[in-house]
């Protein structure tokens, strides 16, 4: 069997592999399964790590229920590749984001090396149960996971305003 | 193709084992070979029968030419498939099209991985789970392995490059992420009358030997439950009365429209593999999986009573796909729209009022 570690590597390859390739495909639908690819090998880095859960969670709603919507909607508008258009102000303001959130993951991390001793494959995560996730967002994220849930809330009553159908006798 | 679909046995499997899995890897090997041998037993067993069962639904005779009573028809089947031609249209892309029937057999397949086939053998001072990964998350990974399936369905539908397949596609993938909801919901109940959450972990072995031991299969518990979650694998396995990816008389054949050879077949496998994964399923966490009621959980010991326990599993499960398949011959198919409005005003509350009576009943400390 594979050491924990050579398997830790590999689904960080695979996940690294998927998510380059996400932004350098240039038809909708094979970025969207690479995306899949890297949200499964998030999901081993998870495993590997001993957050079971978190593992399954993770391809449960984002593998398996986020992305096939994306997919979903990607083939019901039946989308193509688009021509290159060369460097546009929309991609350099891209580029721009993506630097800024490298810098803040990697600047954290930089400055406290105990973030990053925090689960390896040699000590997996301890608290990653059902019973234990429960309790850490029931109680001191409580606020922020009823925030969310409020916010998701909100963006599918506008996605339902702005997809029915307006009445006869009113004007949208 | 068989070593592909071994092969992604193997490394399911190898994920769904706990870290510190003590098994040593040959005897992990026969658990796979085992399991795998038992679901592709039943696949063909289940084609036939399915044959045989509409034909005596219907008062004709059926295929009954090869072999006694027709027994060697899958067989026959089979050779067919394997010699037809392999088609492919112009301008589908060839990866994908090849991949998706492999994706859809390799995650009904791999379900069987977490599913106990009996309690535990002991033999030669070993003691060994009859399951192949009896991992913590267990019953997770069928619903992960499901939701990806569903890519299997979507891709064969996109990559096939006719409109046909492609709305067969579409209806797919909206149909199992609609009923997906109900069946994780009707799990949950499942999971908090079992304890599941106090032990944190959603082993189906462990949710098993809570129904033998308190003596009361989880049906008695959660009846509404039990058939919230049935309907929802009807669903999940796109059998009628819920077939709308591949409704013939509007679709052609849906998403294998496009599919000839052994890539339908494997579409095919993937379809039965997954009716014995899901009546598996069903069987361990609502009708007590390997509990026989009239034999004491300590009368059946050795490898006798293993045996006897993977006896009683699987006539458990063989009841229920007979019961799969007099459903397909006895109800008519939904329309769409009915089928989406069903789902979503029907299920999905009712799984929550599920939700809530099982709350109720673990609160107040029911049998």
């Amino acid at each position: 069997m594979l050491s924990e570690r050579t398997a830790f590597l590999i689904f960080s390859v695979i996940a690294l592999i998927g998510a380059v390739n996400v932004i350098t495909r240039r038809h909708p639908v094979h970025a969207a399964l690479w995306l899949v690819g890297t949200f499964l090998g998030v999901a081993g880095l998870f495993l590997t790590l001993g957050a079971g859960l978190l593992g399954a969670i993770q391809v449960m709603v984002y593998a398996g229920a986020i992305m096939v919507l994306f997919l979903f909607v990607i083939l019901l508008l039946n989308l193509d590749a688009p021509p290159d258009e060369g460097l546009s102000f929309a991609r350099g303001a891209s580029l721009l984001a993506a630097v800024a959130t490298l810098a803040l993951i990697a600047l954290p991390l930089a400055r406290a090396p105990e973030l990053r001793a925090a689960a390896t494959p040699e000590s997996p995560v301890a608290d990653a149960s059902a019973g234990q996730v429960a309790n850490v967002l029931f109680t001191r994220y409580a606020l922020p996971f009823e925030v969310v849930s409020l916010l998701l809330l909100i963006a599918m009553v506008g996605a339902i305003h702005l997809a029915r159908r307006p009445r006869r006798d009113e004007t949208v | 193709m068989t070593a592909l679909l071994a092969a992604g046995i193997a490394v399911t499997t190898a994920l769904a084992a706990p870290p510190a899995a003590a098994e040593p890897a040959w005897l992990m090997l026969i658990k796979v070979l085992v399991a795998f041998g038992i679901t592709m037993t039943i696949v063909p067993l289940l084609v036939l029968a399915e044959r045989r069962v509409s034909a005596w639904m219907q008062y004709r005779v059926g295929p009954n030419r090869v072999g006694i009573g027709g027994s060697l028809q899958p067989m026959a089947d089979l050779v067919k498939m394997l010699f037809k031609e392999e088609l492919r249209p112009d301008g589908v892309p060839p990866f994908l099209f090849g991949a998706a029937p492999a994706i859809a057999a390799i995650c009904s397949l791999s379900m069987m991985a977490v599913v106990p086939f009996g309690g535990t053998l002991e033999l030669d001072g070993r003691s060994i789970p009859l399951v192949v990964a009896d991992a913590d998350i267990g019953v997770l990974a069928v619903l992960a392995l499901s939701s990806i399936g569903v890519y299997g369905i979507t891709l064969g539908g996109w990559a096939s490059n006719s409109k046909y397949s492609l709305l067969g596609g579409l209806r797919s993938s909206a149909q199992m992420i609609s009923y997906e909801l109900s069946l994780g919901i009707a799990l949950l109940g499942v999971l908090v009358v079992s304890g599941s959450f106090e032990s944190g972990s959603f082993r189906l072995s462990e949710i098993i030997r809570f129904q033998a031991e308190s003596g009361a299969w989880n049906v008695l518990r959660l009846p509404l439950g039990f058939a919230l979650f049935t309907i929802a694998v009807f669903a999940e396995t796109n059998r009628l009365p819920f077939d709308l990816p591949e409704a013939e008389p509007e679709l052609v054949g849906g998403y294998h429209t496009e599919y000839s050879s052994m890539r339908f077949g494997l579409f095919f496998l993937g379809e039965y593999a997954a009716m014995v994964a899901g009546s598996s399923v069903i069987v361990c966490l609502f009708l007590g999986g390997w509990h026989c009621p009239w034999l004491a959980t300590e009368a059946v010991v050795g490898p006798g009573g293993a045996l006897v326990q993977v006896a009683v599993f699987l006539a458990k499960v063989l009841a229920f796909l007979f019961f799969f398949i007099h459903v397909r011959w006895t109800l008519p198919r939904l329309r769409y729209d009915q089928l989406m409005k069903f789902g979503w005003t029907w299920l999905l509350p009712l799984s929550l009022l599920n939700l809530l009576w099982a709350g109720a009943h673990a609160a107040l400390g029911w049998f």
